[in-house]
This record gives C-alpha cells, structure tokens and sequence, in this order.
C-alpha cells in the first residue's frame, strides 16, 4: 500500500489503534520497511546495528548530525541544541520498534514535527542534485542510531 | 447593511491573512541573538568591518562609468538626501518590467540602462559596497515594504516559499525562524531570520555579504535546490521577509555570527 503524504495525519491516528502495513519509500535507495502499531518491529537490516558507529553518527557534523537538536548523555559532546528533547533515558521512553520509526519517519508520528525523517524519498520537494532519490541515512545507518538510542537508559 | 458587513468581513480576513505571525511587540532583530562583543561590534563604526564597504561604496558613487560616462552621483546628486529610506522600501516591482527586484538588482538596472555599463556581479566586492553605501543611508530607519497592488503577487510567492518544506531535510523557513526561534541549534540561537542588517559583514564568511547569500545558506543547510542570487522566487522571498520584520530598523551593514 503506497500512503501519500495528505494521508499521513489520518495516517498518525490511525496508527496508535491498528496495526498496519505500510510499505513506504519504494525506492532504489530505501527498501520497503512495515510499520506495526506506532513502531517498525523489523530491523531494516540483516547485520545488527553497532552503538559505537550510531554514537559517532549521532555527534558527527556531516552525518546524521542529532546533536543539532537533540543533548546526547556524553562528555565528548559540549555543545547540543535543545530544539528536540533530550536523548537520556529515551530508551525507558522508547521501545526499539518505537525508536526505528521515529529514526525513519518521525513525521508519521506527527507531521508537524520539525524533526526531518531520516529514511525516506519520497514526497520531497526541490531536493538538490547530490541528494534526490538518497535517504539522509542509509538502512544500516539507521540500525546504528538505533542500537546506540536503545543504549540511552 | 449587508453589503457593509460583507465589507466589513472581507476587510476583517484581508487583515487577518495579512498579518506577520510574529506580533511588532515580539519582533526582535537578528543582533539581539549575538554576543555582547558583536552588537559593539555593529553599533561601532570603527569596528564595524562593514563600514569598509560603505566607504568603498561611497567612492564608487562618484565615479563615473561606462559608455554613458556617468557616475551614481551625476543623476542622484545628494545622495545623503535622495537615498535616505530607499533600502527600507525595497524589494519593489520595478515599474518598467513588471519584476520584483531588491537593491542589488536596481543598482545593476540604473548601470546598465543609465550609466551603459555592464552590470556588476552577485557578490562582487563592487556590488556589495555600493549596496551597503545605499542601505546605510536608510539606517535606523523602519522596514515598510509594500505588498499591494503589483506587489501582490510576489509576496503571495514569497510567503508560499517561506512556508512549504523544501530539500532532503524537508524544513521550511518558518520550522526554525517562526516556530522555534530563541532555541538553540547546536550552540547557535536560532534568530527570526529578519533581513535588516544586510548586506552584513558575518564573522563566518569574514566577508560582507547579501540576503541572497545568507538565504542560499540556508537553502544549502536543508540540502535544497539551490537558487541564483537573482532569481525571481528568492527576491519574492525577500520581500515577504521584509514584510514579516515591518518596523525593524534597517542596521546595513550589520555584523552576524
């Protein structure tokens, strides 16, 4: 089932009550992912996601760059924005599943969250050369943060 | 009667739709969000590195160029006098083509139609000084563009860019500048993104530079198509973001991070 992006608010609500499938972003470089209840059960990948590479990608400039918005529990880090909320103990918030859906798409979760999703292409309007058809993170890119969130008790 | 009404609702929803979501009591201009040492910065002309192009600007003022031979100042004799307010009212619709243009774009106008000599690059050293010379004989004067009659419609496009979500980061403008403004974005204070000190000398750049170009940073942080510095969607950009900062002092050349 494609969903399209008006559908995503009926989408977010429907969510929380069902379970439903969506294969989204059927794209060369994102593969189809299902969501169930308000997570992503399944890892987007069959090689598990190391905490280590999810930290650096996390704290990293040109990657994923999390720290823009979000404090991470880690001395290293000095400056961090507070636009999103703090990530310790966002694994005592969050289960796994809960946390990959809100990595891929936080934006079903809530389409007016100003958080960008990080594995999608599709309904992105006026996106440079270098990145149409990329998502901002690749599938085990994902699994990193992922295993790395899920360390944030 | 119910015409009157009728009237009366349409004035209303005309007035609603056209005005600023941040209210003139919460405007805050962008050097409010720097430093102690950079608002001395800007507010001391002999510190202000800006002021270096003003003077250039000056110059260039004077002097005459191209085939016509004619410099700024042969047609705009005192230019303290018939400059002061000009960089408040812009961007306009320049009246002989119907195209929204900001002050970089009427500079270039008056050399090629007036003076008969090629126009001057986007960021040249030569169109940054003579923009910030004209800008900062409207200092500390109100921003009041116009948005009606021809007008209109480019503001309408401006505002529409302003807030639909562009590039693979998919933010708008107003996700950062309108809704989470005074917020931090790393350790940088997310500013309300009003255009009043430009052309600005940014400690970033170490350079003076345009709106345009500190837009097209922007456009480049959210990995956006990226826009020319004269192109008609982000001049109509620059006229809904003087329209949104209606009332702030112009500052050029003002100093940012």
């Amino acid at each position: 089932m494609a969903v399209a992006p008006s559908l995503r608010p009926a989408l977010a609500v429907a969510m929380v009550a069902l379970t439903m499938e969506a294969c989204l972003a059927a794209d060369a470089q994102s593969s189809a992912y299902r969501v169930e209840g308000d997570g992503i059960v399944s890892p987007l990948t069959s090689s598990a996601g190391d905490p280590a590479r999810g930290r650096a990608l996390m704290a990293g400039r040109d990657a994923a760059n999390c720290v823009l918005c979000h404090s991470i529990p880690d001395p290293a880090i000095r400056d961090a924005g507070d636009i999103g909320p703090a990530l310790l103990g966002v694994a005592n918030r969050l289960t796994v599943p809960q946390l990959r859906l809100r990595v891929v798409d936080m934006r079903q979760v809530n389409p007016r969250s100003i958080m960008p999703s990080y594995y999608r292409t599709e309904g992105l309007v006026l996106v440079a050369q270098a990145y149409q058809g990329k998502p901002i993170l690749t599938a085990q890119q994902v699994e990193d943060v992922v295993a790395y969130l899920s360390t944030l008790r | 009667m119910r015409i009157g009404i009728l009237l009366l609702a349409l004035l209303a929803g005309n007035t609603f739709a056209q005005t600023p979501a941040i209210p003139a009591s919460e405007l805050r201009s962008g050097v409010s969000f720097g430093s102690a040492e950079l608002r001395a910065m800007q507010s001391d002309d002999f510190a202000n590195p800006g002021m270096l192009w003003v003077e250039r600007g000056q110059k260039l003022w004077q002097t005459p160029v191209g085939s016509a031979g004619r410099a700024c100042a042969s047609c705009h004799s005192d230019a303290s006098l018939a400059l002061k307010g000009v960089a408040a009212r812009y961007p306009v619709v320049n009246a002989s083509d119907r195209r929204v243009i900001d002050l970089e774009a009427r500079i270039n106008a008056c050399r090629t139609s007036q003076q008969k000599a090629p126009a001057l690059a986007a960021e040249s050293e030569d169109l940054l000084a003579l923009t910030a010379f004209v800008a900062h004989q409207s200092r500390g004067m109100p921003l009041a563009v116009s948005i009606s009659d021809s007008a209109r419609a480019f503001f309408d496009q401006g505002r529409d860019f302003y807030y639909a979500r562009h590039g693979q980061m998919d933010l708008s403008c107003a996700d950062c500048h309108e809704h989470n403004w005074g917020r931090k974005l790393l350790a940088e204070t997310i500013s309300q993104g009003h255009p009043n000190a430009y052309p600005a000398y940014r400690l970033e750049w170490q350079s003076l530079g345009s709106l345009a170009r500190r837009i097209r940073a922007c456009l480049f942080g959210i990995r956006a198509q990226m826009l020319a510095s004269d192109d008609p969607q982000l001049t109509a950009l620059e006229l809904f973001l003087a329209w949104r900062a209606d009332g702030l002092p112009v500052e050029a050349p003002g100093v940012r991070r």
